[in-house]
């Protein structure tokens, strides 16, 4: 498999001729561990995949055209029902690509506020990830564990605007609200203790003998593999390619701290496992870096309240927790977004799907679902 | 005529009690099983488990039973009626069946067979006959996957199981349960310490005969949706249930019949060690006297009640334990100490069960395959030939006992180390070959 | 981008910078050689996005959008190229694979139409679906009303 599967011209999956050795099974929309309503399709020979096709759209409730309706403004709480676990990136792709477009800059306090949940939301995004993949190999256990965790951060949030799960953290020029009392506080005491929690995750799982085994060797994506079929995000790290927007492209206040970027050499679900559990690593380290200096001053920028961009148009793309999301925005000088196209991760690295899962056998499917880490509210939108 | 059969009847009379109380009670016992097992799973995962239904949901197990019985019964409709609803009702009853010959104490026994492990094991292994038709008569392919996995497991794991068993036999000598037991009284020792790796190859083994994690490919609801019961639902759904419960007693009740000295006590053959016949009554009085504590704290008179009834229940249990003191040997006092430390220790084995369950992640297929057929059958193999071989050494050539062991197992753990090398060398070259 | 205006001459029309976004405009007809160019000798080997805008007043509605990053010189560019309703426009799965789906969702919002794309059919919406919601024409309320009443046994949901 030098060439990754096109994913256009790969094998359509039918029903076979009755009688002969393949079977079509149908997996979701309704399914246990197809994360949301995914449905696959999988032409199988015995339990091994000869094809596949993902079939998508069962979420799909028309975000882009919404946006072409709304002010700007009004469009910021949508962005946040499209990856609903990590709705904070998702707003900060979309206030800062709207900034953009208007020529204004968010002041220093605010990107560094900004950069503090957003790194807090990618704890949490990859906590529920860690949990649910967990759960679909078999381990019942670290779920329980994760959520515990990733209630922390959700109580932060909740303290900060009101919201757990969709919460508009952000607004076009900065922020709304200032940090709450102790706010450094319960970042720092949550940093604290996520340390000894992922020494705990990876006792559950880094050594175990049978999870390496589930997980080495499958799904491989080799780097060109990956780029080819625009697969960005942790899979693309995992994969050799050491690529962070935080770093090649740095957005709200990442150029001031240090972390690194995790990488791995195999592209296989065990790869990808290890470099989402340093990245959970390094966005506690950035959170400590962040908290120990937040500027002060305004949190807001001067952009008026009735936002109307000059014309042109703009693609910001930011490092969210599932990779790339980018937005591209049109602009034609009224107060409504000419055109919003949003790059969603998940559908992008879905398409790599069928590469990856041929030639495995159908409990490596729900391996394979796992590790990329998609959300069905993104990739149907 | 009639009096003939009445005849008859009377000399069974007590096997027949016996068999309607199994009959009667283990669902019950089974449900609550699943309470513990709820309660272990809470407690490892940093929760609390079910608390809503009684206190500290102690009548979980009946509001479950009442719901699976009365929830809508449904039969899809190109399923084949007669075998969906055969299979479940098969399952059961081999679980069930094999009660029959398991030794909870001494005289609690329905059926004294010469070959009851045999029977158990004959018998236990057709509840996979209910697994395999209820999969294929609901005619779905999740299902239809999941029974030919349950078989492809069962196949596989039985021959290492056997050999397992066999190993212990050899050193008994005996079929019968009552007196694997009676050899381990006799010698002084359990057999799990003569021979440990076959038990641990029981233990791997059984955990795979009952399709529990890690190995449960069969339901593993991740991937299959629920494998062979995927289509069954309400009461059907819970007689399957309650076969895989009555199966993980069973086959802790063989490993402890086999491997754990039965029913008897810790040291039972030592004078010094008698003090711990006065174990059971006093951990059965602890327990009341913690669940007569617990009563105030429940909230409402209702929830106290219920509490108040569990006390019971525990002191009712405490009384003959008690007045079996001070040193129970014969007749029923010997009974109820003997069940006291059999179903202590099959418990301890289901919570292994339980435990692997909770921490380990699903094996694959093809590694469960490679498990069985790659590591444990070889090992159970050369672990045969070396408890044979000690006996030869001890019995023929006059080897001291612990001597002839303890060389053969040295060879055994070699193996299987050597086993475990080999195969790592064959993953390494997979996984080459895969990148 | 003067390489690519040397290159392929009169075929890129426009070229400039929009808030320091470089942007191409090229011939539909040179897309996939222009693509092939970007990739091959310019090092853009991520197609990260591929979309397209509707500008129903122009003479050629649709605007496809292509952006590109190239990871050796971490640069993006923009690629834009029109079409009219019903006109085909080379595909460029054989450029970036990743175009697979990006061109079936364009062609499921706005109905275009991609020469070489062997597998163009409804991705988010049902395949027999009517209409391209996109399109500034669809309005926001409209369905496939038809579609709906057959498949769900509902009136229109809105």
């Amino acid at each position: 498999m030098d060439e990754p599967q096109n994913p256009a011209t790969a094998l359509p999956v039918e029903m076979p001729i009755p009688g002969a050795d393949e079977i079509v099974l149908n997996m979701g929309p309704q399914h246990p561990s197809t994360h949301g309503v995914l449905r696959v399709k999988l032409k199988l020979d015995g339990e091994r995949i000869e094809a596949s096709e993902c079939i998508i759209g069962y979420l799909h409730r028309g975000v882009e055209k919404i946006a072409e309706h709304r002010s700007y403004q009004q469009f910021a709480p949508y962005v946040d029902r499209m990856d609903y676990v990590a709705a904070v990136s998702n707003g900060l792709g979309y206030c800062e690509a709207v900034e953009k477009l208007l020529g204004a800059e968010a002041p220093p306090r605010a990107k560094v506020v900004r950069t503090i949940l957003t790194e807090l939301q990618r704890i949490a995004s990859h906590l529920l990830w860690l949990g649910t993949h967990a759960l679909d190999i078999g381990a019942l256990t670290p779920v329980f564990y994760c959520l515990r965790e990733r209630e922390e951060v959700l109580k932060i949030f909740e303290k900060y605007c009101g919201a757990r799960l969709t919460t508009h953290a952000f607004r076009i020029g900065g922020l709304q609200y200032e940090t709450y009392d102790g706010f450094e506080h319960d970042v720092k005491r949550f940093c604290d203790d996520f340390e000894k929690k992922v020494e705990e995750y990876e006792q559950l799982l880094t050594g175990n003998r049978i999870w390496v085994g589930r997980t080495k060797g499958i799904g491989i994506l080799t780097g060109e593999q990956a780029i080819a079929l625009g697969v960005t995000g942790p899979p693309l790290r995992a994969s050799g390619v050491k690529w962070d927007i935080r770093k090649a492209m740095p957005y709200a206040a990442y150029d001031q701290y240090q972390f690194d970027i995790p990488s791995g050499q195999n592209g296989d679900t065990y790869d990808r496992y290890l470099v989402r559990m340093e990245e959970m690593r390094q966005s506690r380290r950035i959170c400590l870096q962040a908290i120990e200096n937040i500027p002060t001053g305004p949190i807001m920028a001067k952009v008026g309240k009735v936002l109307k961009p000059p014309p042109g148009e703009v693609y910001h793309a930011i490092e969210a927790p599932k990779g790339e999301i980018g937005y591209y925005v049109v602009s034609d000088g009224t107060v409504q977004p000419y055109r919003v196209r949003v790059r969603p991760p998940s559908f992008i690295n879905l398409q790599a799907f069928d590469t990856m899962a041929r030639g495995h056998l159908v409990a490596d499917v729900v391996a394979i679902i796992g590790t990329l880490d998609i959300v069905l509210g993104e990739v149907d939108r | 005529m009639l009096q003939e059969a009445y005849f008859i009847l009377s000399n069974y009379i007590w096997q027949i009690v016996d068999g309607l109380v199994i009959v009667a009670i283990f669902p019950l016992l089974a449900g609550y099983v699943v309470l513990l097992e709820r309660k272990v799973m809470a407690d490892m995962q940093a929760r609390l488990g079910p608390m809503r239904v009684g206190p500290h949901g102690l009548l979980q197990p009946l509001a479950d039973a009442v719901k699976l019985m009365i929830k809508e019964d449904i039969i899809p409709e190109s399923a084949d009626r007669a075998i969906f609803w055969l299979a479940p009702v098969l399952s059961v009853f081999a679980g069930m069946l094999s009660f029959a010959a398991i030794p909870v104490g001494p005289g609690f026994l329905i059926a004294d067979m010469n070959i009851g492990l045999l029977f158990i094991f004959a018998v236990s292994s057709m509840g996979i006959f209910g697994i395999v038709l209820g999969g294929w008569a609901s005619n779905s392919h999740y299902s239809l996957m999941g029974a030919l996995r349950s078989s492809a497991q069962l196949v596989s794991y039985e021959v290492a199981v056997g050999m397992a068993m066999v190993s212990g036999l050899l050193l008994a000598g005996t079929l019968s349960m009552k007196d694997i037991v009676g050899y381990q009284a006799h010698s002084g020792f359990w057999l799990v310490f003569v021979a440990p790796v076959g038990f641990v190859i029981y233990l791997v083994g059984s955990v795979a005969e009952t399709n529990r994690a890690p190995f449960d490919l069969p339901e593993a609801e991740s991937e299959l949706v629920a494998g062979y019961m995927t289509e069954y639902s309400g009461f059907r759904w819970a007689l399957y249930f309650l076969a895989e419960y009555s199966n993980m007693v069973v086959v802790g009740s063989v490993a402890t019949t086999l491997f754990l000295g039965g029913w008897l006590r810790p040291f039972a053959g030592t004078p010094a060690f008698h003090f711990l016949d006065y174990a059971p009554p006093l951990v059965m009085l602890g327990v009341t006297g913690y669940c007569v504590y617990r009563i105030p704290k429940q909230t409402g008179w209702d929830q106290k009640f219920i509490m108040a009834i569990f006390t019971g229940i525990c002191f009712v249990i405490t009384v003959p334990l008690a007045a079996a003191l001070p040193h129970p040997v014969a007749g029923w006092q010997a009974g109820v100490h003997g069940a006291f430390w059999f179903i202590a220790k099959v418990m301890a084995y289901v919570y292994v069960f339980l435990w692997a369950r909770f921490t380990f992640p699903r094996y694959r297929f093809d590694q469960l395959m490679q498990l069985g057929w790659h590591y444990l059958i070889p090992l159970s193999i050369v672990n045969v030939m070396g408890v044979a071989t000690a006996i030869v050494l001890h019995r023929e050539a006059g080897w001291n006992p612990v001597v002839s062991i303890g060389v053969t197992l040295v060879v055994t753990v070699l193996a299987a180390l050597w086993l475990v090398r080999a195969g790592e060398r064959r993953e390494q070259a997979t996984l080459k070959s895969a990148a | 981008m003067k390489r690519f205006k040397a290159k392929f001459g009169e075929a890129v029309r426009e070229a400039w910078l929009d808030r320091k976004q470089a942007i191409l405009v090229v011939d539909a007809a040179k897309l996939r050689s222009i693509c092939q160019f970007a990739r091959e000798q310019e090092k853009f080997d991520m197609l990260t996005d591929l979309t397209a805008v509707d500008w129903p007043k122009r003479e050629k509605r649709f605007e496809i959008v292509l952006n590109l990053y190239s990871f050796p010189k971490n640069e993006r560019l923009r690629i834009k190229t029109h079409a009219a309703d019903g006109e085909m426009v080379p595909s460029v799965i054989t450029v970036w694979p990743a175009a697979g789906w990006l061109e079936r969702e364009c062609f499921d919002m706005f109905g275009i139409r991609f020469e070489g794309h062997a597998g163009l059919k409804r991705i988010l919406l049902p395949d027999e679906w009517q209409g391209h919601p996109l399109r500034k024409d669809h309005d926001i309320l409209q369905q496939d009303e038809a579609w709906v009443h057959e498949n769900l046994g509902i009136e229109s949901g809105q």
